[in-house]
């Protein structure tokens, strides 16, 4: 009892090596079928995700959102799809063809991929790669594929812009992305997801909150969801890459976004809140599904918060961001953890634990002290006034 | 035949279709486009073998870097992305002899090796191959040298990128 894939699992052996087959030929209709079974099971969460994402921005927006379809506007969703699916699907002329509809086939099958590592319980994870935070960083590198091959084949200049400006934030985020998570890299001493979870019987966030900070500011720009955005910045280049799709093939790059947004917060609860760790995980698995997907809906909930509450920034605000301040910290917080989990080898958990909390937290004070500093320069920097162009090319200050 | 055979001639087809167009297609983009699925096969080759990390890191750096620069030169240069002249140049038939009798000679080398004929030895479930190749890295008995060299490469990269982009000289 409580295992219901690996009884599944088991019961399917049994039948095909009854039918006959061959050890190799199981293994391989059982992959298949769990790939697809992951698929599926990602993909029902999605469409119910359209209709929770509609209610959290509309409770953000102090509206009630969906309410009149089923109870809730639980049915709502239903709708939206039927409406996308039988939109008319417009090709730009000049379009690439087929690039330009392989593109949201692959930006919304990167996402789904990422499930392939994400563990749900003890006994339930598609696969227990050993490189599982690489595998993560290069699906990443794979979806930045999909939105240029968009933007590049829908033949539109703001497409292109829009394209652009994606994979310069995508390529740059990853830099702080990555090293952040080799910080419970460190921490649990090994690269696979699975051993990552089942190492925090303290949950890292206590341990790396700063690593932890981190990766949710550049995880959210992977996202390029508000305020990292810039990508389809209606005011700039009115919806970037995803501008000449229509009916399904939008809604493929929608559902795409709104999936890696639970992705984020899985992958979230996975290396820092512990995953599917909870009382009673161990000896149930099907709990620890439920608890995996509490602090999953919890995060995603943290993401469309910061979604709805903050403004766009501006693209050099945003770069800036990301090489002078983000990239520099992750460094020095992976400094810090390496050093430290090298001195504390063999300390008690506790002191471990209180140390690297308290070096966080410090690091914590010293940050906000040199922001204060730098934000006041930079208010300074601009109450001054503005130099003037002359016609003879000196920049002068305006005299009052 | 066992299903990893299947899967080994499938990704082989792919791989090879695909260098194949890498070279014959008459848009840039595509060609690009091409070559990835072409690395992608010798990343799905990676882990066949189980060699999971050299997978990752080829999709990493050849995917998800090198190939996004390459696409990002090309669309810098979208006038000029079409190709329209002769795509096979005056003396084919030498560049098709000196090929031909190069991956003849590999391949009656590779027939020759006595490894050819061997299945695939199974890995010994205890140990990480990912673990021993970081220790084998860093430790002053294996490859620390080469990869300290490899590394002030790098620096010696970012520092000359800085320096490029440094206005204020």
């Amino acid at each position: 009892m409580g295992d219901p894939v690996v009884l599944i699992a088991n019961w399917l052996d049994g039948l095909l090596v009854g039918w006959g087959l061959a050890d190799g030929w199981v293994t391989l209709i059982k992959t298949i079928l769990g790939g697809v079974g992951i698929s599926i099971f990602v993909l029902v969460i999605d469409i119910f995700l359209v209709w929770l994402e509609r209610k959290f921005v509309a409770r953000f927006q102090d509206r009630l959102g969906p309410n009149r379809l089923g109870p809730f506007g639980l049915i709502q969703p239903i709708a939206d799809v039927i409406k996308l699916l039988i939109k008319e699907n417009i090709t730009p002329a000049g379009a690439d063809k087929y690039i330009y509809n392989l593109a949201p086939i692959i930006a919304l099958a990167t996402v789904i991929s990422l499930w392939a590592v994400i563990p749900l319980s003890p006994t339930m994870f598609g696969t227990d790669v050993n490189v599982g935070v690489l595998y993560i960083v290069a699906i990443g590198g794979i979806s930045t594929l999909g939105i240029l091959m968009a933007g590049w084949s829908s033949n539109n200049k703001y497409a292109l812009l829009g394209a652009f400006r994606t994979v310069a934030q995508l390529v740059s985020y990853e830099i702080p992305m990555v090293i952040s998570l080799l910080v419970p890299v460190i921490l649990a001493k090994s690269m696979g997801i699975n051993t990552i979870v089942s190492e925090q019987s303290i949950w890292f966030i206590f341990l790396a909150p700063v690593a932890a900070l981190i990766f949710l500011i550049s995880s959210h720009a992977e996202l390029g969801r508000a305020p990292f955005d810039l990508a389809e910045a209606e005011s700039e280049i009115v919806a970037g890459f995803h501008i000449e799709y229509t009916g399904m093939k939008f809604g493929m790059f929608y559902a795409g976004e709104l999936l890696h947004a639970l992705t984020v917060g899985a992958l979230f609860s996975s290396f820092f809140l512990g995953g599917w760790q909870g009382p009673g995980a161990e000896a149930f698995p099907i709990l620890g599904i439920v608890y995996f997907f509490i602090k999953a809906f919890a995060m995603y909930w943290v993401v469309a918060w910061l979604k709805y509450s903050l403004p766009r920034i501006r693209i050099d605000q945003m770069l800036n961001f990301n090489w002078k301040f983000l990239t520099p910290l992750s460094l020095v917080v992976l400094l810090l953890t390496a050093t430290l989990d090298r001195l504390l080898i063999n300390t008690s958990t506790w002191i471990y634990a209180g140390s690297m909390f308290f070096t966080n937290i410090l690091l914590l004070i010293v940050l906000f002290q040199i922001m204060k500093r730098s934000g006041r320069r930079e208010r300074k920097r601009v109450a001054e006034p503005k130099p003037i162009a002359r016609p003879d090319g000196v920049r002068s200050v305006p005299t009052p | 035949m066992t299903p990893l055979q299947i899967l080994f001639i499938l990704v082989a087809g792919v791989t090879l279709g695909a260098a194949f167009m890498v070279v014959t297609t008459r848009n840039m983009v595509h060609a690009a486009l091409w070559l990835i699925l072409g690395l992608f096969g010798i990343a799905v080759f990676f882990v066949l073998l189980d060699a999971g990390f050299l997978a990752v890191a080829q999709v990493i750096i050849y995917i998800g870097a090198i190939s996004i620069l390459m696409i990002f030169a090309i669309m810098l240069t979208r006038r000029i992305a079409q190709d329209v002249g002769s795509q096979i140049s005056s003396g084919w038939g030498w560049a098709a002899g000196v090929s031909l009798l190069v991956f003849s000679g590999l391949a009656w080398m590779l027939s020759r090796w006595e490894g050819f004929h061997n299945q695939m030895p199974a890995l010994d479930p205890g140990a990480d191959p990912l673990i021993d190749l970081g220790k084998a890295l860093v430790s002053p008995a294996g490859y620390v040298i080469p990869f300290e060299i490899a590394s002030v490469l790098l620096v010696a990269a970012l520092i000359g990128a800085i320096m490029v982009a440094w206005d204020k000289i």
